[in-house]
């Protein structure tokens, strides 16, 4: 066989290889998104959204769930958020070749990919263990702990993107360097800093574990920080082991709501930084 | 040979004197001197790393963003050594503007382009800054260009225009020497032409410093040309004289052409 034949062959090989590949990791993707879908839409109604979780065998929703994740989402993104951006910004503007921002930077990748369960005990040591029990506050720390990777990591990637000739332009006019970082630099890199947040609520929003040490649950409607705070994550974990039908169904529900927020948390991230690239 | 013998008189806005450079061990410049003559067109030419856009970026002392770069040397502008370490650089960097190579607007819109570098230093009411904004685009030659559309994204205009909104925006904080990186390299020839033209007008007020790969450039906007090799200052004069009747043979070879 001539030698290009031969590549020819390779090389439709090494693509069926690849395409059945993908397809075989998309298909199992799809059949959980299906199946999702499908158990979680029957149980979709404005119950879920007005009531809060029922005892097994009566009528209920999700109410004290939802707006629990609610309030432990927003702080914690509200608490790791600034410091997240705020080291991002030590390691690609002032600490850029400094020693620090290279131990900083591999620290973080470690606490980018710790298991999150391991995040829950650090602060079930920290606070819950002080505090004598286990409360909505904790969790928001909790969380905040698993923002603050995901925000610093891409603000620095997002802020060393802008072109050094930016700055070098906005030196050139005597701006000092907070003005160089705060209003040019910053706002360059805003769609991609911007999807960093979005991505990290949508990260933690998903986080069962961490709440599991903190937060723990509640089946009644609390807003108290101070004391135990239901949330989707948790309350799927707890009704989808249950024996009772109407708390497996609630649970598909919930695992329905969260996939469509970080859905649509992700649609949006995507938009935001195609919209950044095409405008330059 | 750095003394400029048969240069004319002229009053002295930048003096350089025995400037060397270092990019950490490495010498980049040595020992420059030279004057930069007051609202005159200096070009300095030479191949690709001889030192000239160095040279420059020591002159609004850019080069101190950057660790593990120094000068040594002075570099006198009015008298005053603005490599001492106790200047102001921010109030250095009003008085010495600079042009890239690639165009940099700043993602905002045209007007917040160039009222950015007024807001740095006064606070002007929203006609007076009106006001400024459009003599600085007038002075720029591009008013007549952006007009219609001063809300308008700095990123929407065309190479030419957003090197002469740049242009707009270091002449609105009113410096008194503008220095130019190989200003044109990266437009067509028609904004290039408009480039030049805007050098040639601004030299009225300004001191003006040009890098440029482009001899002809050189001769059209300068009147005074440095030619530099390997970090050393070859020749140094009229513009007519380094171009017509160079002093060096390196400078004869380098313009006819013969190497670099």
């Amino acid at each position: 066989m001539s030698l290009y034949a031969t590549r020819r062959q390779r090389n439709s090989m090494a693509t069926t290889l690849a395409w059945a590949a993908a397809i075989f990791g998309l298909a199992w993707l799809l059949l959980i998104l299906i199946s999702l879908l499908y158990e979680g839409v029957i149980g979709l109604s404005p119950d879920v959204f007005t009531q809060t979780t029922p005892p097994p065998g009566s009528k209920g929703g999700l109410l004290n769930a939802i707006v629990g994740s609610l309030i432990m989402t927003a702080i914690g993104v509200a608490l790791g958020t600034p410091l997240g951006m705020l080291a991002g910004t030590y390691m690609a503007e002032y600490g850029r070749y400094s020693k620090l921002t290279t131990v900083v930077r591999f620290i973080n990748d470690i606490l980018l990919s710790a298991p999150s369960i391991v995040v829950g005990l650090f602060v079930y040591e920290l606070l819950v263990g002080p505090m004598g029990h286990f409360s909505g506050i904790s969790g928001a720390v909790a969380l905040s702990l698993l923002v603050i990777p995901v925000v610093l990591r891409t603000t620095e990637d997002m802020l060393l993107l802008v072109p050094g000739s930016m700055r070098e332009a906005a030196a050139a006019l005597g701006a000092p360097r907070a003005l160089v970082i705060g209003k040019v630099a910053y706002r360059a890199a805003k769609a991609g800093l911007v999807t960093g947040v979005l991505l990290a609520v949508a990260r933690v929003s998903g986080e069962t574990a961490p709440l599991l040490f903190t937060a723990l649950n509640n089946q009644f409607w609390s807003t108290d920080l101070n004391a135990p705070m239901a949330s989707l994550p948790a309350v799927i974990f707890q009704f989808a082991l249950s024996p009772y039908k109407d708390w497996q169904q609630l649970a598909w529900t919930g695992a329905l709501l969260i996939t469509l927020a970080v859905l649509a948390l992700s649609i949006t991230a995507r938009a935001l930084s195609a919209g950044r690239r095409k405008s330059k | 040979m750095n003394a400029p013998a048969q240069v004319k008189n002229h009053a002295t806005k930048i003096s350089v004197r025995s400037l060397d450079f270092y990019y950490g061990g490495t010498r980049a410049l040595k020992t420059i001197s030279l004057p930069l003559h007051t609202h005159k067109v200096t070009a300095f030419i030479g191949p690709s790393g001889c030192g000239k856009s160095t040279l420059l970026r020591v002159l609004n002392r850019m080069y101190d963003l950057y660790p593990g770069q120094r000068a040594e040397g002075e570099v006198l502008l009015d008298g005053e050594n603005i490599l001492d370490p106790a200047i102001d650089l921010n109030a250095l960097r009003a008085r010495v503007g600079m042009i890239f190579q690639k165009p940099t607007p700043f993602p905002m819109s045209i007007y917040e382009n160039v009222a950015f570098g007024i807001r740095l230093y006064e606070r002007l009411s929203r006609a007076d800054m009106d006001a400024r904004v459009e003599e600085a685009l007038r002075g720029a030659a591009i008013w007549d260009e952006v007009k219609d559309k001063l809300q308008a994204s700095g990123l929407g205009l065309s190479g030419g225009q957003q090197q002469r909104l740049c242009i707009a925006r270091s002449v609105a904080v009113q410096p008194e020497v503008i220095l130019f990186d190989e200003p044109c390299s990266a437009l067509d020839p028609i904004s290039t032409a408009k480039v030049e033209e805007l050098i040639e007008e601004l030299s009225s007020r300004y001191t003006i410093a040009i890098v440029t790969h482009n001899m002809q450039q050189a001769v059209r906007v300068s009147d005074y040309t440095a030619f530099m090799y390997l970090g050393e200052l070859v020749e140094f004069g009229d513009t007519d004289d380094v171009f017509n009747r160079p002093r060096e043979k390196r400078t004869q070879d380098y313009i006819t052409g013969r190497f670099g």
